[in-house]
């Protein structure tokens, strides 16, 4: 267990080392850019190289790359661009922003989804399930940006009863987090209900839920006694690899609903090509997807003893 | 696949271009069964139609400035109504939803066919040879996978400049390594049948074994995943279109209307809503289709 773990972290730790180099050869294809967007497009050729002398842009690349890894691993991540302070100074806030929004939008997915997936599985076939069946596969065809239009037009136009952004500018409001979460629930539930679903189903199909239920034990019983404690093991899976996809559709929420989150600073930090910034949201980014993974594939064993590692 | 005297005699996992057919349009017959897989079909059929004949069906030139922010169902003084209103400069937002569908239906396949193409490649290549060169691709794709994908297409997009050509650049670098993967594991399953070692034994080249008898074989659930990518790269594509990454304009692009409207979404709600509703129904018929071809694949 403890070398698998430390097998997962070496691996992390070279994945983070090849994606940082990519991100740095990418960003090197278009180096004047870099001066325009932070001069203006009005700024002379003069001024431009000025400015790419003094942040060390003529420097060679393994030379840039190499200060910037000894000062990362340090805990150096440098100055953004962009905002013209240390990257840390914008990357913590707006990372905290993010987790209260995940934190939210899970804590409303994960009851929803798998009680929807658990009674659509109880009972293969039934009108429930094809009600739920059907309405995830009509959920998770609606894109975040369309959903966040639907829902904003529905409570911000019509209903005028939600907020249309949530730039949170007069300090921490509730209110404004409930379209974001919602818009993030309503395209992730129908995933994992379906994984649950199928789960249940074939758990419901098993040997011993048929003993169960002809020793003529109560359903009540043998659905929480039996058939839940194996039919949740896929799901945990499911559920913890879902981080990966919340942090992409985290992108397109914040940037619809003005959130200041990590979605929306990655973003920004793409579009003006602030290397040091997008380096560090990377590095943050392969660590949440690493461990989730570790804790999935960890988890997973925990859970089902009748894995081991090899 | 080099020398022809070898091909001559086709191998049995080797159906000729008439047998598959038949075997397409029976698939089809299977999935009338299947109600969603219907609806699926009728949804792309329908937005197939409507982006072969655009010329024919939008009553407007979709790049031509009318009247700037026209309700829907309001009459054109000069003849016509703009049955879904128009935009901020004027433009007829259903004859820009209906030629944008143009663009929509040709990036998407496209970028899925290349991402395929990639993928299939190396996934064959992997799963067939094994040992070091397995080793080497599965790394590459893990540093690929271990990054959310919308992260990816915007630093590529970003940084190589938004076109469609980049678009389908972007998708293929994104998702040949989660097809890779499938075909990979498939490949490690099917390489110990019999008719590989017959190919082998025959003193096939490793390629004509890996696309004509090992490929034709790993087709159903690749055919499945096709269906549910190509919803994801209509999704990315819209995506993009939103972050201001999508087609350049003027024009018409579903993401890319919406990412121009979006500031005037609470006051005029008709310019975002409707290419909305196009992108997600597009989407919904090709995770239906997706749907009843897997209720099929599991009947079999």
């Amino acid at each position: 267990m403890v070398l698998f773990i430390l097998r997962r972290l070496g691996t992390m730790a070279l994945t983070m080392l090849v994606v940082s180099l990519l991100l740095f050869l990418l960003l090197e294809f278009t180096p004047g850019n870099v001066a325009t967007k932070v001069l203006g497009p009005y700024s002379s050729e003069e001024q431009r190289n000025l400015w790419l002398e003094a942040h060390g842009y003529f420097e060679p690349l393994w030379y840039r790359y190499g200060t910037w890894l000894g000062r990362f691993v340090s805990g150096d991540f440098g100055d953004s661009i962009r905002f013209k302070v240390p990257v840390a100074d914008v990357l913590w806030p707006r990372l905290w922003n993010t987790a209260i929004l995940g934190f939210w939008t899970f804590a409303v997915m994960i009851p929803l989804s798998l009680m929807l997936g658990v009674l659509a599985g109880m009972r293969e076939g039934s009108l429930l399930d094809r009600t739920i069946s059907v309405t995830s596969i009509v959920t998770t065809s609606i894109p975040e940006f369309a959903s966040a239009v639907f829902l904003a037009a529905l409570f911000v136009f019509w209903l005028g009863i939600l907020p249309g952004t949530s730039t949170m500018s007069g300090g921490f409001d509730w209110v404004q987090l409930v379209l974001p979460v919602m818009v993030l629930v309503l395209y992730d539930f129908g995933y994992v209900a379906r994984m649950t679903r199928a789960s249940m189903a074939e758990v419901m199909t098993t040997h011993y839920i048929r003993t169960a239920v002809l020793k003529g034990l109560p359903y009540r019983r043998v659905i929480l006694k039996h058939a839940l404690r194996n039919a949740l093991i896929a799901p945990f899976t499911v559920i913890t690899l879902q981080v990966n996809w919340l942090l992409s559709g985290v992108i397109v929420v914040e940037f619809f609903f003005a959130y200041k989150g990590f979605g929306a600073l990655l973003l920004e930090a793409s579009l003006n090509q602030d290397i040091f910034l997008i380096e560090a949201c990377a590095m943050v980014a392969v660590f949440v997807a690493a461990s989730t993974q570790t804790i999935a594939d960890v988890g997973y064993t925990v859970l089902n003893p009748r894995i081991r590692f090899a | 696949m080099t020398d022809i005297g070898e091909t001559a005699t086709p191998a049995p996992s080797a159906p000729s271009p008439g047998a598959a057919f038949g075997r397409a349009i029976r698939s089809f017959a299977l999935l009338r069964e299947s109600g969603a897989g219907m609806v699926g079909v009728g949804l792309i059929a329908l937005w197939v139609f409507v982006a072969l004949f655009a010329p024919l069906v939008a009553p407007f030139d979709p790049n031509a400035t009318l009247q700037p922010f026209a309700k829907p169902g309001t009459v054109y003084a000069q003849g016509g109504t703009f049955w879904l209103g128009t935009d901020h400069i004027g433009r007829d937002i259903l004859s820009r939803i209906i030629w944008g569908s143009r663009a929509v239906l040709f990036y998407a396949p496209l970028a899925t066919a290349s991402a395929y193409l990639v993928g299939i490649l190396m996934g064959l290549a992997a799963g067939y040879f094994r040992g070091k060169m397995d080793e080497f691709l599965s790394f590459i794709a893990n540093v690929i996978l271990s990054f959310p994908v919308l992260v990816l297409y915007i630093l590529v997009i970003a940084t190589i400049g938004a076109s469609g050509i980049n678009i389908v650049i972007a998708i293929t670098f994104a998702s040949a390594p989660g097809i890779m993967r499938i075909v990979r594991g498939l490949v490690l399953d099917l390489r110990n049948r019999d008719y590989v070692a017959a190919a082998q034994t025959r003193g096939e080249s490793s390629w004509y074994i890996m696309l004509v008898e090992i490929l034709p074989n790993a087709r159903g659930p690749l055919i499945v995943d096709a269906c549910l990518r190509l919803g994801y790269v209509i999704i990315t594509i819209g995506v993009l279109g939103f972050l201001g990454l999508g087609l350049p304009p003027p024009d018409p692009d579903w993401g890319g209307m919406i990412n121009e409207t979006r500031s005037m979404a609470l006051a005029f709600p008709h310019m975002t809503i409707f290419p909305c509703i196009a992108i997600s129904s597009l989407i919904l018929g090709f995770n239906m289709l997706a749907d009843g071809l897997r209720e099929i694949a599991i009947r079999d």
